[in-house]
């Protein structure tokens, strides 16, 4: 493990920022030391911090003239050596896919802030949705794997920020920070530590840097200038880097193994938070913004006596499928309540050993407490 | 390839990629030999290509950090890399469609903020690698796979383009110009800033064969002759140069 502590970009203290600001100061305290973007709502304001504060760190930004550029910009800054990142919304996410696969492919760690609109065509652009999920395990075309976040708060859109940019050293994949429109607007207060745990890649001159002995293995990555005469290719490629591309065992081995690294790792990657699973008949599975209605539903539930418990998903993708699995085996039914047409709950009907309620609104508003207490009630 | 030039490759390099009479491996050798001549070291470069023929020509021929991209995207990975570490020399290499038709956006974009980046062009007017479809670099009345009975639309000028978007450095030459373009890369490696050469480069697969050029040999002598300078130029009617491509240099660098 290359992890180690160094010391906090902001003194330590309590801040009050929006979320999308805390992205920003998340992404500088990970180490983050270029970005590019293109201005889009509602994800801006990140780019407009990091414009301001990179000053301040000795960082790259460049507003590029379109998310394209930004993303491939990205890609080649991370090459050089940088951790780097960009953020996005809604149609500037969906123009980066084919730089999204390319980065899957060569193993490109990076970091990629969605802040989610309602969606799909340009939408409703300055209103809140949760429809880009499977876009983002999706998007680009082929077989691979990422690994997808979902912050609830403030000091979530700061924290995971920071653990995006180590699961994406550490794994040599893009990982997504899929934030809503919501936290990404709202404004909370956040505890910055005097100290900050970062991953950074790991270097082995001479050491195949696209191949391991392990069939899920993470190659070591160098960077250009090294001395390496890296040959970095998004077409298939062997090893050390050669495009193979009409080899099926390259192609197949390769496609499983940035597929495997991921998949092999995901009981390490996932996280999650629970509340009140044990004795739980219903229990709400939810994650991002709509958690914090689900958690204050189930409280006031509890309240009445009824036995509600929660799942909140800290980690997308990969699915949490172990959890999801033993909750079947308590619980009469699982709740899904989602700004979007049932992306997760189906993800969910795949492992669940009890039925799945799924509840969806995409109006481009939040989903409210009373709301989930009203359709609870109704299950029990 | 001249032998003195096979340090420049990589040691499991054994042949060429390129059909008979292309002229990318020509443009590759000469593209060495002005890294040879200003003795730059390959440690310190960085080669940076997009996606069809021309891309071909660094990766993953030579012998130094290449980094083979996606269609159109070679400026802006290349715009990442060169800001993040400005010490890396960093070329980029590809064709038309993928510089021009697909990646204009970055190019004009990249030539406008003045990135140090040298930018060559290699110019079949025609999609080599998919099966000799139009190009936005295809002359008036060109017979493609897309167009049977001639191309309708207007080809770009390039350096026009590229000068238009405030590079400070912008050449054109043909394959069959050896000694100039050899120079003009020389020049365009050791201008700090954006520099642009299209490099003029035969088809005979795609282009020459749809269009009356029954060899290669035809395409280079099509090339030598329709090729002059912009001196030259200046001699001519505009009904005498309706056939002529105009080469030389139409910003030296100079601020």
């Amino acid at each position: 493990m290359k992890s180690e502590e160094i010391d906090s970009a902001l003194s330590a203290g309590t801040y009050y920022f929006s979320g999308n600001e805390a992205v920003a100061e998340g992404a500088i305290a990970a180490g983050c030391r270029y970005y590019a973007g293109y201005p889009i709502t509602p994800s801006s304001e990140i780019m407009e911090r990091i414009s301001l504060r990179f000053k301040d760190v000795d960082s790259v930004f460049m507003q590029m003239e379109d998310e394209i550029a930004s993303i491939c910009s990205v890609i080649g800054a991370v090459w050089a050596g940088a951790k780097a990142m960009t953020a996005t919304s809604g149609p500037g996410f969906s123009l980066m896919q084919e730089g999204i696969g390319y980065a899957a492919f060569t193993e490109t760690p990076l970091v990629i802030v969605s802040i989610q609109r309602a969606g799909p065509g340009t939408g409703q652009a300055t209103r809140v949705g949760s429809g880009d999920l499977m876009q983002a395990k999706w998007g680009s075309h082929g077989d691979y794997q990422i690994i997808a976040l979902s912050p609830w708060s403030v000091q979530e859109m700061y924290d995971q920020t920071i653990e995006a940019f180590n699961l994406a050293e550490q794994y040599r994949v893009p990982v997504f920070l899929m934030a809503e429109e919501a936290v990404g607007h709202l404004r909370e207060r956040v505890d910055v530590g005097a100290r900050v745990e970062v991953f950074n890649r790991i270097k082995k001159p001479g050491a195949p840097p696209f191949g391991t002995d392990q069939a899920d293995g993470i190659p070591p990555m160098p960077a250009f200038g090294e001395g390496e005469k890296l040959l970095v290719t998004g077409s298939t490629h062997n090893e050390v880097g050669i495009r193979k591309t009409d080899d099926p065992g390259v192609h197949s081995r390769l496609v499983s193994r940035i597929n495997n690294k991921i998949l092999n790792n995901r009981k390490t990657i996932i996280q999650s938070e629970s509340y009140g699973l044990d004795d739980a008949e219903v229990v709400v599975v939810s994650y991002g913004f709509t958690a914090r209605s689900a958690l204050f539903a189930m409280d006031q539930l509890r309240g009445e006596g009824k036995k509600v418990g929660l799942l909140r998903l800290k980690t997308i993708w990969p699915f949490a499928d172990g959890i999801i699995q033993q909750i079947g085996a308590t619980a009469k039914k699982i709740f899904v309540p989602e700004m979007n047409r049932g992306q997760i709950a189906g993800e969910i009907v795949k492992y669940a050993t009890c039925g799945v309620i799924p509840y969806n609104q995409t109006d481009g508003e939040i989903i409210h407490p009373h709301q989930i207490m009203k359709e609870v009630r109704s299950l029990l | 390839m001249a032998r003195d030039l096979e340090e420049y490759l990589r040691p499991e390099i054994r042949s060429t990629p390129f059909c008979p009479g292309c002229g990318h491996g020509i443009l590759m050798n000469l593209i060495l030999r002005a890294i040879d001549e200003l003795q730059l070291s390959m440690d310190e470069m960085l080669f940076v290509s997009g996606i069809g023929c021309a891309a071909w020509i660094p990766s993953p021929h030579f012998n130094a950090d290449t980094l083979h991209t996606l269609h159109g995207r070679a400026i802006a990975f290349a715009t990442g890399a060169k800001m993040f570490n400005p010490k890396l020399k960093t070329l980029v290499i590809s064709g038309d469609g993928d510089l021009v038709s697909i990646g204009g956006n970055h190019l004009i974009h990249a030539a406008r903020r003045n990135i140090d980046l040298t930018v060559i062009c290699a110019n079949n007017m025609i999609y080599g690698m998919t099966g000799g479809q139009v190009a936005s670099t295809s002359p008036l009345d060109a017979l493609t796979s897309t167009t049977m009975e001639g191309n309708v639309y207007r080809p770009f000028d390039l350096c026009k383009l590229v000068l238009g978007a405030g590079a400070p450095y912008v050449a054109r030459y043909s394959v069959t110009q050896p000694l100039s373009l050899v120079k003009a890369i020389e020049k365009s490696l050791s201008i700090k800033g954006f520099t642009f050469i299209e490099v003029l480069s035969p088809c005979p697969t795609q282009f020459g064969r749809r269009n009356r050029y029954d060899s290669p040999v035809d395409m280079v002598k099509m090339l030598i002759e329709s090729c002059i300078s912009r001196e030259e130029a200046e001699q001519l009617t505009a009904e005498e140069l309706k056939d002529k491509i105009i080469t030389g240099e139409f910003s030296d660098g100079e601020p």
